[in-house]
Protein backbone atom coordinates (compact mmCIF):
# COMPACT_ATOMS: atom_id res chain seq x y z
CA UNK A 1 0.00 0.00 0.00
CA UNK A 2 2.70 2.45 1.06
CA UNK A 3 4.58 1.03 -2.36
CA UNK A 4 1.65 2.16 -4.54
CA UNK A 5 1.50 5.19 -2.49
CA UNK A 6 4.61 6.35 -3.03
CA UNK A 7 4.45 4.91 -7.05
CA UNK A 8 1.71 7.55 -7.93
CA UNK A 9 3.42 10.62 -5.85
CA UNK A 10 2.84 10.67 -2.04
CA UNK A 11 6.52 11.17 -0.52
CA UNK A 12 7.75 8.01 1.24
CA UNK A 13 7.79 9.89 4.40
CA UNK A 14 4.53 11.12 4.48
CA UNK A 15 3.04 7.22 5.76
CA UNK A 16 4.50 5.14 8.38
CA UNK A 17 3.81 1.49 9.79
CA UNK A 18 4.83 0.82 13.07
CA UNK A 19 3.71 -1.50 15.80
CA UNK A 20 3.80 -0.86 19.32
CA UNK A 21 2.29 -2.32 22.15
CA UNK A 22 0.53 -0.33 25.05
CA UNK A 23 3.43 -1.17 27.23
CA UNK A 24 6.01 0.61 25.20
CA UNK A 25 5.68 3.96 25.71
CA UNK A 26 9.50 4.73 25.27
CA UNK A 27 9.00 3.56 21.22
CA UNK A 28 5.82 5.35 21.23
CA UNK A 29 7.24 8.60 22.36
CA UNK A 30 10.07 8.00 19.75
CA UNK A 31 8.49 6.47 16.83
CA UNK A 32 5.86 9.78 16.98
CA UNK A 33 8.92 12.00 17.35
CA UNK A 34 10.08 10.91 14.29
CA UNK A 35 6.94 10.50 12.15
CA UNK A 36 6.52 14.20 13.02
CA UNK A 37 9.89 14.88 12.22
CA UNK A 38 9.88 13.33 8.50
CA UNK A 39 6.27 15.25 8.11
CA UNK A 40 7.45 18.56 9.30
CA UNK A 41 10.75 18.32 6.93
CA UNK A 42 8.04 18.06 4.10
CA UNK A 43 5.99 20.82 4.72
CA UNK A 44 2.46 20.83 4.26
CA UNK A 45 0.78 18.03 2.14
CA UNK A 46 -1.26 19.35 -1.03
CA UNK A 47 -1.85 15.78 -2.70
CA UNK A 48 -4.83 13.75 -2.38
CA UNK A 49 -6.43 17.01 -0.69
CA UNK A 50 -10.24 17.51 -1.40
CA UNK A 51 -11.39 21.22 -1.04
CA UNK A 52 -14.83 21.58 0.68
CA UNK A 53 -17.39 23.33 -1.36
CA UNK B 1 -11.80 -19.00 -41.06
CA UNK B 2 -8.93 -19.41 -38.66
CA UNK B 3 -7.79 -22.88 -37.86
CA UNK B 4 -8.88 -21.41 -33.85
CA UNK B 5 -11.95 -20.46 -34.65
CA UNK B 6 -12.62 -24.02 -36.42
CA UNK B 7 -11.37 -25.88 -33.51
CA UNK B 8 -12.80 -23.98 -31.00
CA UNK B 9 -16.59 -24.22 -33.01
CA UNK B 10 -15.66 -27.55 -33.22
CA UNK B 11 -14.97 -28.36 -29.61
CA UNK B 12 -17.70 -26.06 -28.31
CA UNK B 13 -20.23 -27.72 -30.35
CA UNK B 14 -18.93 -31.25 -28.93
CA UNK B 15 -19.11 -30.11 -25.05
CA UNK B 16 -22.81 -29.22 -25.65
CA UNK B 17 -23.66 -32.31 -27.96
CA UNK B 18 -22.74 -34.20 -24.99
CA UNK B 19 -24.16 -32.67 -22.34
CA UNK B 20 -20.80 -32.47 -20.78
CA UNK B 21 -21.54 -28.44 -20.08
CA UNK B 22 -24.68 -26.43 -19.95
CA UNK B 23 -23.33 -23.61 -21.80
CA UNK B 24 -19.97 -22.24 -23.06
CA UNK B 25 -18.98 -18.61 -23.10
CA UNK B 26 -16.50 -17.50 -25.27
CA UNK B 27 -16.75 -14.75 -28.16
CA UNK B 28 -19.44 -13.68 -31.10
CA UNK B 29 -18.57 -11.17 -33.71
CA UNK B 30 -19.38 -7.55 -32.63
CA UNK B 31 -21.30 -5.17 -35.09
CA UNK B 32 -18.42 -3.44 -36.38
CA UNK B 33 -14.57 -4.62 -37.48
CA UNK B 34 -12.26 -4.62 -34.87
CA UNK B 35 -15.21 -5.80 -32.18
CA UNK B 36 -16.11 -8.67 -30.71
CA UNK B 37 -18.47 -9.31 -28.01
CA UNK B 38 -18.65 -11.76 -25.71
CA UNK B 39 -21.08 -14.82 -26.55
CA UNK B 40 -22.66 -17.67 -24.77
CA UNK B 41 -24.14 -20.74 -26.57
CA UNK B 42 -26.15 -23.41 -24.98
CA UNK B 43 -26.86 -25.25 -28.30
CA UNK B 44 -24.28 -27.20 -30.33
CA UNK B 45 -26.12 -24.56 -33.28
CA UNK B 46 -24.95 -21.28 -31.10
CA UNK B 47 -21.43 -22.78 -30.67
CA UNK B 48 -21.06 -22.18 -34.85
CA UNK B 49 -21.59 -18.11 -33.89
CA UNK B 50 -17.57 -18.23 -32.32
CA UNK B 51 -15.30 -16.84 -33.40
CA UNK B 52 -11.51 -16.47 -32.36
CA UNK B 53 -9.05 -13.29 -33.49
CA UNK B 54 -6.45 -10.83 -32.20
CA UNK B 55 -9.29 -8.48 -30.99
CA UNK B 56 -10.49 -11.09 -28.32
CA UNK B 57 -9.27 -9.16 -25.50
CA UNK B 58 -11.87 -9.42 -23.22
CA UNK B 59 -11.22 -11.66 -19.71
CA UNK B 60 -14.00 -13.76 -19.67
CA UNK B 61 -13.59 -14.93 -16.45
CA UNK B 62 -15.52 -11.87 -15.54
CA UNK B 63 -18.58 -14.02 -16.13
CA UNK B 64 -18.28 -17.02 -13.98
CA UNK B 65 -18.39 -15.30 -10.75
CA UNK B 66 -20.87 -17.49 -8.30
CA UNK B 67 -22.47 -19.42 -11.51
CA UNK B 68 -24.19 -22.84 -10.86
CA UNK B 69 -24.17 -24.26 -14.05
CA UNK B 70 -21.72 -26.52 -15.83
CA UNK B 71 -19.68 -24.03 -17.75
CA UNK B 72 -17.12 -24.48 -20.89
CA UNK B 73 -14.97 -21.27 -21.12
CA UNK B 74 -12.37 -20.13 -23.55
CA UNK B 75 -9.39 -19.06 -22.42
CA UNK B 76 -5.90 -17.09 -23.35
CA UNK B 77 -3.16 -17.76 -20.97
CA UNK B 78 -3.83 -14.25 -18.60
CA UNK B 79 -7.57 -15.74 -18.53
CA UNK B 80 -6.86 -19.21 -17.70
CA UNK B 81 -4.72 -17.32 -14.73
CA UNK B 82 -7.77 -15.29 -13.94
CA UNK B 83 -10.11 -18.65 -13.70
CA UNK B 84 -7.00 -20.24 -11.69
CA UNK B 85 -7.99 -16.69 -9.06
CA UNK B 86 -11.59 -17.47 -9.20
CA UNK B 87 -11.34 -20.91 -7.95
CA UNK B 88 -8.98 -19.85 -5.31
CA UNK B 89 -11.19 -17.51 -4.39
CA UNK B 90 -14.25 -19.92 -4.17
CA UNK B 91 -16.56 -17.70 -6.72
CA UNK B 92 -16.40 -21.01 -9.16
CA UNK B 93 -15.31 -24.57 -8.59
CA UNK B 94 -12.84 -26.51 -10.88
CA UNK B 95 -15.19 -29.16 -11.47
CA UNK B 96 -17.96 -27.36 -12.76
CA UNK B 97 -15.40 -25.89 -15.67
CA UNK B 98 -15.00 -27.04 -19.08
CA UNK B 99 -11.42 -24.79 -19.96
CA UNK B 100 -10.72 -24.61 -23.64
CA UNK B 101 -7.50 -23.25 -23.33
CA UNK B 102 -6.05 -20.74 -26.51
CA UNK B 103 -2.29 -20.93 -26.98
CA UNK B 104 -2.03 -16.97 -27.43
CA UNK B 105 0.42 -14.81 -29.61
CA UNK B 106 -1.27 -11.53 -28.66
CA UNK B 107 -4.23 -9.85 -28.61
CA UNK B 108 -3.89 -6.19 -30.69
CA UNK B 109 -4.02 -2.44 -29.58
CA UNK B 110 -7.37 -1.07 -31.07
CA UNK B 111 -6.66 2.17 -30.11
CA UNK B 112 -2.90 2.07 -31.83
CA UNK B 113 -4.45 0.66 -35.29
CA UNK B 114 -7.03 3.34 -35.38
CA UNK B 115 -4.97 5.96 -35.30
CA UNK B 116 -3.76 5.04 -38.23
CA UNK B 117 -6.50 5.94 -40.09
CA UNK B 118 -8.60 9.41 -40.73
CA UNK B 119 -11.86 7.57 -41.19
CA UNK B 120 -13.66 4.47 -39.98
CA UNK B 121 -12.17 0.95 -40.04
CA UNK B 122 -14.59 -1.12 -42.69
CA UNK B 123 -12.66 -4.04 -42.75
CA UNK B 124 -9.91 -6.28 -40.54
CA UNK B 125 -8.27 -9.84 -41.53
CA UNK B 126 -5.47 -11.52 -39.43
CA UNK B 127 -3.52 -14.10 -41.11
CA UNK B 128 -1.05 -15.02 -38.89
CA UNK B 129 1.07 -11.99 -38.03
CA UNK B 130 0.12 -10.12 -40.88
CA UNK B 131 -3.10 -8.10 -40.59
CA UNK B 132 -4.69 -6.20 -43.47
CA UNK B 133 -7.14 -3.11 -42.88
CA UNK B 134 -9.08 -1.31 -44.60
CA UNK B 135 -11.30 1.94 -44.70
CA UNK B 136 -12.92 3.65 -47.14
CA UNK B 137 -9.93 5.57 -48.06
CA UNK B 138 -7.00 3.08 -47.81
CA UNK B 139 -5.87 -0.46 -47.24
CA UNK B 140 -2.96 -1.07 -44.65
CA UNK B 141 -0.83 -4.21 -44.22
CA UNK B 142 0.48 -4.30 -40.68
CA UNK B 143 2.86 -6.47 -38.51
CA UNK B 144 0.90 -7.85 -35.74
CA UNK B 145 3.72 -7.72 -33.70
CA UNK B 146 4.42 -4.04 -33.68
CA UNK B 147 0.39 -3.64 -32.86
CA UNK B 148 0.22 -5.38 -29.67
CA UNK B 149 -1.24 -4.54 -26.60
CA UNK B 150 1.04 -3.18 -24.26
CA UNK B 151 0.08 -6.26 -21.21
CA UNK B 152 0.64 -8.64 -24.67
CA UNK B 153 4.14 -7.29 -25.58
CA UNK B 154 5.59 -8.50 -21.62
CA UNK B 155 3.41 -11.07 -21.46
CA UNK B 156 5.04 -14.44 -20.25
CA UNK B 157 2.23 -16.96 -19.79
CA UNK B 158 0.78 -17.06 -23.41
CA UNK B 159 -0.42 -20.38 -22.90
CA UNK B 160 -3.07 -20.89 -20.84
CA UNK B 161 -2.17 -22.83 -17.55
CA UNK B 162 -5.34 -25.13 -16.47
CA UNK B 163 -7.24 -26.19 -19.43
CA UNK B 164 -8.99 -29.25 -20.17
CA UNK B 165 -9.02 -28.93 -23.81
CA UNK B 166 -6.53 -26.82 -26.05
CA UNK B 167 -7.32 -25.53 -29.33
CA UNK B 168 -3.86 -25.88 -30.90
CA UNK B 169 -0.17 -26.67 -29.94
CA UNK B 170 1.29 -24.56 -27.11
CA UNK B 171 3.38 -21.04 -28.57
CA UNK B 172 6.81 -20.17 -27.54
CA UNK B 173 6.35 -17.98 -24.52
CA UNK B 174 8.29 -14.82 -24.85
CA UNK B 175 11.75 -14.24 -22.83
CA UNK B 176 12.08 -10.50 -22.18
CA UNK B 177 14.75 -9.08 -20.58
CA UNK B 178 12.87 -6.75 -18.61
CA UNK B 179 9.32 -6.81 -18.60
CA UNK B 180 9.13 -4.28 -15.90
CA UNK B 181 10.80 -1.47 -18.16
CA UNK B 182 7.22 0.46 -18.02
CA UNK B 183 7.29 0.55 -13.96
CA UNK B 184 10.66 1.46 -13.25
CA UNK B 185 10.23 4.16 -15.61
CA UNK B 186 7.61 6.03 -13.86
CA UNK B 187 9.73 4.85 -9.85
CA UNK B 188 12.35 7.03 -11.72
CA UNK B 189 10.66 9.90 -11.59
CA UNK B 190 10.63 12.69 -8.12
CA UNK B 191 7.47 12.53 -5.71
CA UNK B 192 6.06 15.66 -8.00
CA UNK B 193 6.96 14.06 -11.35
CA UNK B 194 5.01 10.85 -10.21
CA UNK B 195 2.29 13.16 -8.96
CA UNK B 196 1.72 14.68 -12.37
CA UNK B 197 2.35 11.96 -14.25
CA UNK B 198 -0.44 9.96 -12.69
CA UNK B 199 -2.77 13.30 -12.93
CA UNK B 200 -2.18 13.53 -16.17
CA UNK B 201 -3.03 9.66 -17.05
CA UNK B 202 -6.33 10.43 -15.10
CA UNK B 203 -7.52 14.07 -16.73
CA UNK B 204 -9.73 12.51 -19.11
CA UNK B 205 -11.75 10.12 -16.95
CA UNK B 206 -15.01 10.23 -16.61
CA UNK B 207 -15.55 7.69 -14.09
CA UNK B 208 -18.07 5.33 -16.18
CA UNK B 209 -16.09 2.36 -14.33
CA UNK B 210 -15.81 0.10 -17.33
CA UNK B 211 -12.22 -0.30 -16.05
CA UNK B 212 -13.81 -1.78 -12.98
CA UNK B 213 -16.91 -3.98 -14.70
CA UNK B 214 -14.37 -5.16 -17.28
CA UNK B 215 -12.04 -6.86 -14.47
CA UNK B 216 -12.45 -10.13 -13.07
CA UNK B 217 -11.24 -9.23 -9.82
CA UNK B 218 -13.88 -6.92 -9.05
CA UNK B 219 -16.71 -8.72 -7.78
CA UNK B 220 -17.94 -7.27 -5.01
CA UNK B 221 -21.70 -7.60 -4.40
CA UNK B 222 -21.46 -3.72 -3.82
CA UNK B 223 -18.35 -2.06 -5.14
CA UNK B 224 -16.53 0.90 -2.60
CA UNK B 225 -16.77 3.44 -4.89
CA UNK B 226 -20.93 2.70 -4.86
CA UNK B 227 -21.20 2.28 -1.31
CA UNK B 228 -23.57 5.15 -0.13
CA UNK B 229 -23.22 5.16 3.58
CA UNK B 230 -20.77 5.33 4.82
CA UNK B 231 -19.65 7.15 1.29
CA UNK B 232 -15.76 5.86 1.07
CA UNK B 233 -15.38 8.27 -2.07
CA UNK B 234 -17.23 11.36 -3.71
CA UNK B 235 -19.12 10.38 -6.80
CA UNK B 236 -18.21 13.67 -8.71
CA UNK B 237 -15.48 14.11 -11.13
CA UNK B 238 -12.63 15.81 -8.48
CA UNK B 239 -9.40 14.89 -8.91
CA UNK B 240 -8.87 14.00 -5.35
CA UNK B 241 -11.92 11.48 -6.19
CA UNK B 242 -11.32 9.98 -9.31
CA UNK B 243 -7.13 9.27 -8.38
CA UNK B 244 -8.64 7.53 -4.90
CA UNK B 245 -10.65 5.45 -6.36
CA UNK B 246 -8.12 4.46 -9.42
CA UNK B 247 -5.57 4.01 -6.18
CA UNK B 248 -7.83 1.90 -4.03
CA UNK B 249 -9.17 -0.13 -7.16
CA UNK B 250 -5.53 -1.29 -8.14
CA UNK B 251 -4.56 -1.96 -4.54
CA UNK B 252 -7.90 -4.44 -4.53
CA UNK B 253 -6.28 -6.20 -7.46
CA UNK B 254 -2.76 -6.57 -5.43
CA UNK B 255 -1.28 -10.26 -5.65
CA UNK B 256 -4.14 -10.65 -7.81
CA UNK B 257 -4.03 -8.58 -11.30
CA UNK B 258 -2.89 -11.00 -14.15
CA UNK B 259 -2.18 -8.38 -16.32
CA UNK B 260 -4.96 -9.32 -18.75
CA UNK B 261 -5.60 -6.20 -19.95
CA UNK B 262 -8.94 -6.30 -19.57
CA UNK B 263 -9.44 -2.82 -17.58
CA UNK B 264 -8.07 -0.47 -20.58
CA UNK B 265 -9.56 -2.39 -23.31
CA UNK B 266 -12.61 -1.55 -21.76
CA UNK B 267 -11.88 1.75 -21.28
CA UNK B 268 -13.62 4.54 -23.67
CA UNK B 269 -11.25 7.13 -22.98
CA UNK B 270 -8.22 5.43 -23.89
CA UNK B 271 -6.42 5.68 -20.32
CA UNK B 272 -3.73 3.69 -19.31
CA UNK B 273 -5.36 2.14 -15.43
CA UNK B 274 -2.64 -0.37 -15.67
CA UNK B 275 -0.15 1.88 -14.72
CA UNK B 276 -1.17 1.41 -11.05
CA UNK B 277 -1.59 -2.55 -11.19
CA UNK B 278 1.72 -3.18 -13.50
CA UNK B 279 3.74 -1.27 -9.54
CA UNK B 280 1.56 -4.24 -7.78
CA UNK B 281 2.39 -7.16 -10.48
CA UNK B 282 6.05 -5.51 -10.02
CA UNK B 283 5.78 -5.96 -6.05
CA UNK B 284 4.22 -9.22 -5.79
CA UNK B 285 6.99 -10.39 -7.92
CA UNK B 286 9.98 -9.12 -6.35
CA UNK B 287 8.75 -9.10 -2.48
CA UNK B 288 6.87 -12.15 -2.67
CA UNK B 289 7.95 -14.31 -5.77
CA UNK B 290 4.40 -14.35 -6.59
CA UNK B 291 2.91 -14.29 -10.06
CA UNK B 292 -1.03 -14.36 -9.50
CA UNK B 293 -3.25 -17.38 -11.06
CA UNK B 294 -0.22 -19.59 -11.79
CA UNK B 295 -1.18 -22.95 -9.20
CA UNK B 296 -4.49 -23.88 -7.59
CA UNK B 297 -2.11 -25.11 -4.48
CA UNK B 298 -0.80 -22.30 -2.96
CA UNK B 299 -2.84 -19.30 -1.21
CA UNK B 300 -1.78 -15.77 -2.16
CA UNK B 301 0.56 -13.63 -0.92
CA UNK B 302 -1.89 -11.18 0.77
CA UNK B 303 -3.92 -13.64 2.17
CA UNK B 304 -1.34 -15.92 3.98
CA UNK B 305 0.83 -14.67 6.59
CA UNK B 306 4.53 -16.53 6.49
CA UNK B 307 7.07 -15.64 9.51
CA UNK B 308 9.94 -14.51 6.38
CA UNK B 309 7.17 -12.50 5.18
CA UNK B 310 9.54 -9.04 4.65
CA UNK B 311 8.71 -6.27 7.53
CA UNK B 312 11.05 -3.94 7.17
CA UNK B 313 8.76 -0.90 6.84
CA UNK B 314 6.79 -1.72 10.10
CA UNK B 315 9.60 0.73 12.64
S1 LIG C 1 -12.94 2.95 -17.85
FE1 LIG C 1 -11.63 4.73 -18.20
S2 LIG C 1 -13.01 6.53 -18.07
FE2 LIG C 1 -14.11 4.75 -17.22
S3 LIG C 1 -13.71 4.87 -14.98
FE3 LIG C 1 -12.14 3.52 -15.86
S4 LIG C 1 -10.41 4.87 -16.33
FE4 LIG C 1 -12.20 6.19 -16.01
S1 LIG D 1 -6.82 -5.04 -12.98
FE1 LIG D 1 -6.94 -5.03 -15.24
S2 LIG D 1 -5.16 -6.27 -15.88
FE2 LIG D 1 -5.51 -6.73 -13.70
S3 LIG D 1 -6.83 -8.54 -13.67
FE3 LIG D 1 -8.19 -6.73 -13.59
S4 LIG D 1 -8.74 -6.32 -15.71
FE4 LIG D 1 -6.94 -7.69 -15.74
Amino acid sequence: MGNLLEHMGIEKDRLHFSWISSAEATKFVDVVTKVSEAVNALGPNHKLVKNAG
Amino acid sequence: MNTYTKKIRELASNLLKEGKVDLVIGFKEGTVPMATAPGIARTPEEADGFVWDANCSLNLTNYLTNKKEKIGIIAKGCDSRSIVNHIIENKISRDQLHIIGVPCTGMVDKNKIRGLFEDEITEFKEEGDVIRVKTGAKELTIDKQEYLRGNCRTCMHRNPVIHDDLVAEPVVEQKLADPFKDVKAIEAMDADEKWNHFENLLSGCIRCYACRNACPLCYCPTCFVDEANPQWVGKGQDPTDIRTFHFLRAYHCAGRCTDCGACEDACPMDIKVRDFTRKLVKDSFEIYGWEAGLTLDQRPPLDTFKPEDPDDFIK
